[in-house]
């Protein structure tokens, strides 16, 4: 893996993981209600990142973007979370080909597409994989670690459908077709 | 003004003197070891060495304390949030039941579950010190070469070194377009609506989005100019050789990893129980 | 016979999005070891043609080429982006793009890096460029930590680590004090003798590259080479004011004074222009004097203003000052003096240690961004840090849509100012298609539009030609007329004699001078202390034994601003 990465994807990943870390720190609303739980903002970046770099640049945005975010933040890793931002980011950019967004075009089709990925995604990484993990690795107790995980992938769900939504609809208006500018 | 985040510090200590790479895998055996034991004396054991650690690295309390507080604000909440999820899981675990008092229905105190969360608690406290020491003592040009070196592909080493590199740029790009929009007349203060405060908030996020994807473009065009990716390997301006200090560090830890994980499993659980079932 | 190096024969290209092309039929040759200046317009072409050298196009900006380029020898179609890279280092006009690696050291040695050279060698080049370009006492620093002149050095140095064989430099003096840019300009030219490498600069600062010889002078206009000449013959003939190029102003001055500039007068440099002591002086007694404002209320006040970033260095040191009402008034110093931190202060982006700002008499201090932005406005010097729309036509309406402007309003406002920017006819594009400069018009449209009491602008007329900085600067002034003050960043010497009587000069975070431009322009110790630079209408005065040089500049502005709006 890795050997054939265009250079273009290099520097999304590591430019995403910067963007990834800045939006986890400043633009995330704390719900409050249960404790680790956010409305984040950078899942609805990663989800576009995915969507635009594929697979690759999107899983290791998750997995690099989260691992930094969580050393800074709290001194500490929390690595089974860490492990679905990665696994998160990766099977959204299953849907790259899908929706194709380079070619400018997003409409009712691919924004159906994108939000049921993204849900069926993080519904299993939140939902199931990050309280398995945590309970594995921490032995908290599991009705907290379920409860947890399932606030958190449902608000990560709407935040990404609406935030990553609109994202994405503002990135394919900015690729601009062939032959369309003509000064006038 | 601008929020605090942790940041390299310079500083001469033996623990700087440490290649990146040898931290990362001390780090790596250290954090696996607190999280797989619950052994109390084992977590004791790493905490205290931990402690000594981070004296050692001359790193003073204060330059930190901003983390250390957060920290502990989240610890507070994680075991109120433990005990209102379930009071009875140390009751479980040790399979004793020592009552100190009640309050209503399943809530009462017990010494079990003052005891699981106490080593839940520690659990966390081993980690800290060694990543927070990591973060602070490891300069980031050399930790590309370091993750290099222990055999991750060079350009994703330097994809997280563009990531570190790039965090204060894209904070302060962050602020700028805070600001600017604030100059245009959106009002960011706690005055407005939740409704609104969302709104305005995706008026920065979309900008600072939109301007890091056309960064993407420039900086991938520099690099290009610049012959990043032509060869194979590429070698690390900031590498730094391997010296005694490292063996010795990866021996002592390997020892400590190996131990821990023996004193834990020893009697077959990750449990240590004191009350003696 | 000298090796040509570059060969540029009907060459014709087109961005992919674009329906025409960006350049037409370019026929160039460039020699071993020569240094070549090109110049024009704002968005004629001339990135672009440095793109092709580079490699950037066709390999990373996608279009249609037809017609040959060949460098060394060697058809660039038929080459890869490493081996052009290997041949032609460049300095990238946008700042943001220009650095990698953390720290000084390791971004000059990340070409080698990529080249697998093993440390040591490392090390011993990296201290060998360093110590040319004069940067080896920071190569420990973080790239923000640097002043804007020092980062040009990085960036040279960068390239040089490479052994290339051409270097181009893309505006390296934009944003440069005078002082540094005369620096730069030095030190390209020192590099350029000692390791005989083709040297290509695009600049608009025409009288600042050629502070050093240079061997041709390639005018660009709307995608087309319309002039290949030495400097002398450019000079003498009449191309640079066709295409809207400013001339340097003591050949200006000549040019006014009825003197005849020709080749053999040698105009490529002041102290080798031969002039017309008689005609210079006749035109100097036969020009009228310039007026002058009178006084009104202040606006805008600062009170013993104290700043720090970050705690223990403190970046602004007790300033005061006063702007009145209707003034337009410069601020000019060295880089990194601090002044783009007073505009941030004045409207609220950081707040000052201590001290008080008041506004029309009312004390501001405690206003929100917000509040201040209703009278206060503010081109930041970076455009990359305003834009947040995509389309041109809603980034310049943003702040009316949020003023609740009526939507007919808004069309009609923004037209206006997109005209008077010479944005017009991109209304349409999105920002991400235009030119660096294009791109700093669009920030200095969308505060116009908003006409607040009190304009601040930061480096307003950096990478913009003579055309675009006439009309904005004409602009700005009938703005002024109607009662709005301007407050300008610049380290543009001529523009702050030309439009603002009154200039503050800041000089590490203090203010050493508060007086009229041309007074500071003529004290050498302020000029020493904050690295400014006298004109060179100045020195040609003095040359020309005029008594009262200060008043010679003063004559020539008003007489050239007199001819300037006779065109329009
Ligand atoms: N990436 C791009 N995509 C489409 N069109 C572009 C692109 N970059 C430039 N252009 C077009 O090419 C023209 C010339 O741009 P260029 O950057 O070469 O100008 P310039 O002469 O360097 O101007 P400046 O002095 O402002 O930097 C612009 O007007 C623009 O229309
Ligand atoms: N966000 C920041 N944090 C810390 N220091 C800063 C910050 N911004 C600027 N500085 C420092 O403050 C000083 C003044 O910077 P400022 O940008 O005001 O200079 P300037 O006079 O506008 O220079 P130039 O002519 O190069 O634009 C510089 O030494 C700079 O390094
Ligand atoms: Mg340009
Ligand atoms: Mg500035």
């Amino acid at each position: 893996m890795g050997k054939n990465l265009a250079i273009k994807t290099i520097v999304a990943i590591g430019i995403g993981a910067a963007v990834f870390v800045i939006l986890g720190r400043f633009a995330s609303i704390p719900t409050v209600v249960v404790p680790n739980t956010n409305f984040n903002t950078n899942y609805a970046f990663l989800a576009l990142m995915a969507v635009v770099f594929g697979p690759i640049a999107g899983g290791l945005i998750g997995l690099i973007g989260h691992a930094l975010l969580d050393s800074i933040m709290w001194g500490s890793i929390w690595w089974s979370w860490v492990v679905v931002s990665a696994l998160v980011g990766f099977f959204i950019g299953f849907a790259a080909k899908r929706i194709n967004i380079e070619s400018g075009e997003f409409g009712k089709k691919q924004i159906i597409s994108f939000n049921i990925t993204q849900a069926i995604v993080q519904i299993i990484g939140w939902g199931l994989i990050a309280p398995t993990l945590d309970i594995l690795i921490y032995a908290e107790p599991a009705n907290k670690v379920w409860t947890q995980g399932i606030v958190a992938g449902l608000l990560n769900i709407v935040t990404v459908a609406i935030l990553g939504t609109i994202l994405l609809a503002a990135y394919a208006k900015t690729r601009v077709k062939s032959g369309s500018l003509k000064a006038e | 003004m601008a929020v605090e985040m942790l940041a390299y510090i310079d500083r001469p200590s033996p623990i700087h003197r440490l290649t990146g790479a040898t931290k990362l895998i001390c780090f790596i055996l250290w954090s696996t070891a607190a999280m797989l034991t619950y052994d109390t004396r084992v977590l004791l054991f790493l905490f205290a060495a931990g402690i000594a650690i981070f004296i050692a690295s001359k790193v003073k309390i204060q330059e930190i304390a901003f983390v250390l507080i957060f920290i502990l604000a989240f610890l507070l909440l994680n075991n109120i949030a433990i005990y209102l999820f379930s009071p009875q899981e140390g009751v479980k675990i040790y399979g004793t039941s020592h009552v100190l008092f009640e309050i209503f229905g399943r809530y009462n105190v017990t010494s079990e579950q003052l005891f699981y969360q106490f080593n839940i608690t520690i659990k966390y406290f081993t980690i800290i010190p060694a990543a927070l020491l990591f973060i602070v003592t490891t300069n980031p040009s050399e930790f590309a070469a370091s993750l290099n070196r222990i055999g991750v592909n060079y350009r994703i080493s330097y994809a997280v070194a563009l990531a570190l590199r790039y965090i204060p740029d894209i904070q302060r790009d962050y602020r700028n377009i805070a600001i600017t929009q604030q100059a245009r007349g959106i009002d960011m203060s706690s005055k407005e609506k939740i409704g609104k405060r969302i709104k305005n908030m995706a008026s920065i996020i979309i900008p600072l989005i939109l301007s890091s994807l056309d960064r993407i473009e420039v900086i991938s065009n520099a690099m290009e100019l610049r012959g990043f990716g032509k060869n194979k390997k590429r070698s690390w301006y900031s590498a730094r050789p391997f010296k005694r200090i490292d063996y010795i560090a990866l021996i002592l830890f390997g020892i400590v990893f190996i131990l821990s994980l023996i004193i834990t499993y020893y009697d077959g659980s990750r449990f240590y129980n004191p009350f003696g079932a | 016979m000298k090796k040509p190096v570059i060969q540029f024969e009907h060459f014709n290209f087109k961005y992919r999005t674009q329906v025409d092309p960006t350049l037409h039929d370019i026929n160039l040759t460039i020699y071993e070891g020569e240094k070549v200046l090109i110049v024009g317009p704002s968005g004629s072409g001339k990135s672009t043609i440095g793109h092709c050298l580079n490699g950037l196009i066709p390999f990373s900006y996608k279009g249609e080429i037809t017609g040959s380029l060949k460098i060394m020898g060697q058809e660039t179609k038929d080459l890869d982006i490493f081996s052009l890279s290997k041949m032609a280092g460049t300095v990238l006009q946008d700042p943001d793009g220009q650095f990698i690696g953390l720290t000084v050291a390791e971004d000059i040695a990340f070409a080698l890096e990529n080249d697998v050279k093993n440390q040591d060698e490392m090390f011993s080049i990296v201290k060998e460029v360093s110590t040319m370009v004069d940067i080896d006492g920071h190569l420990q620093s973080s790239l923000h930590q640097l002043s804007g002149g020092q980062k040009q050095r990085v960036s040279l140095a960068g390239v040089m680590v490479d052994d290339v064989d051409i270097l181009l430099f893309d505006e390296p003096l934009a944003n440069l004090d005078p002082a540094t840019g005369k620096h730069a300009i030095h030190l390209i030219d020192r590099i350029q003798k000692e390791t005989n490498t083709t040297v290509v600069i695009i600049e608009h600062r025409l009288e600042d590259v050629l502070e050093c010889q240079v061997d041709r002078i390639v005018v660009v206009d709307k995608g087309r080479i319309v002039a290949d000449l030495t400097p002398n013959e450019l000079l003498a003939s009449s191309i640079l004011e066709e295409c809207n190029i400013r001339e340097p102003l003591y050949v200006k001055a000549a040019k006014y004074a009825g003197s005849d500039v020709t080749a053999e007068s040698k105009p490529s440099h002041i102290d080798t222009f031969t002039i017309d002591r008689d005609k210079l002086h006749t035109w100097f007694e036969a020009t009228n004097p310039p007026e002058r404002k009178k006084k009104a209320e202040p606006i805008l006040e600062l009170e013993s203003i104290h700043f720090s970033y970050l705690p223990g260095r403190e970046i602004i040191h007790n300033v005061s000052f006063s702007i009145e009402k209707g003034e337009m008034v410069s601020i000019a110093g060295k880089n990194g003096a601090g002044k783009s931190t007073l505009a941030s202060l004045i409207c609220g982006f950081v707040k000052p240690n201590s001290g008080r700002i008041l506004f029309n008499s009312k004390d501001i201090t405690n206003d929100t961004i917000k509040e201040r932005a209703e009278r206060i406005g503010l081109v930041m010097q970076n455009p990359n840090q305003m834009i947040s729309k995509h389309m041109i036509f809603d980034e310049v309406a943003l702040g009316l849509v949020l003023r609740g402007v009526s939507e007919t309003e808004i069309k009609e406002r923004v037209e206006k100012t997109l005209r008077i920017c010479g944005l017009f006819p991109f209304r349409n594009w999105p920002i991400s298609a235009l030119s660096f400069g294009q791109k700093k018009r669009v920030t200095i449209a969308s505060i116009l539009v908003l006409e607040p009491d009190l304009i601040i602008l930061d480096e307003p007329t950096a990478g913009q030609d003579f055309k675009h900085y006439t009309e904005i600067m004409e602009f700005l002034t009938e703005l002024n007329e109607q009662g709005i003050t301007i407050l300008m960043i610049t380290h543009d010497m001529h523009l702050m004699l030309e439009y603002t009587p009154r200039a503050i000069v800041i000089a590490g975070g203090k203010k050493i001078a508060d007086d009229t431009s041309a007074n500071i322009l003529t004290d050498s110790v302020v000029i020493e202390k904050a690295n400014l630079k006298e004109t060179s209408l100045f020195d040609l005065a003095v040359k020309a034994g005029i008594k009262e040089p200060r008043e010679f500049v003063g004559r020539f502005i008003a007489f050239d601003k007199e001819v300037r709006t006779s065109w329009q």
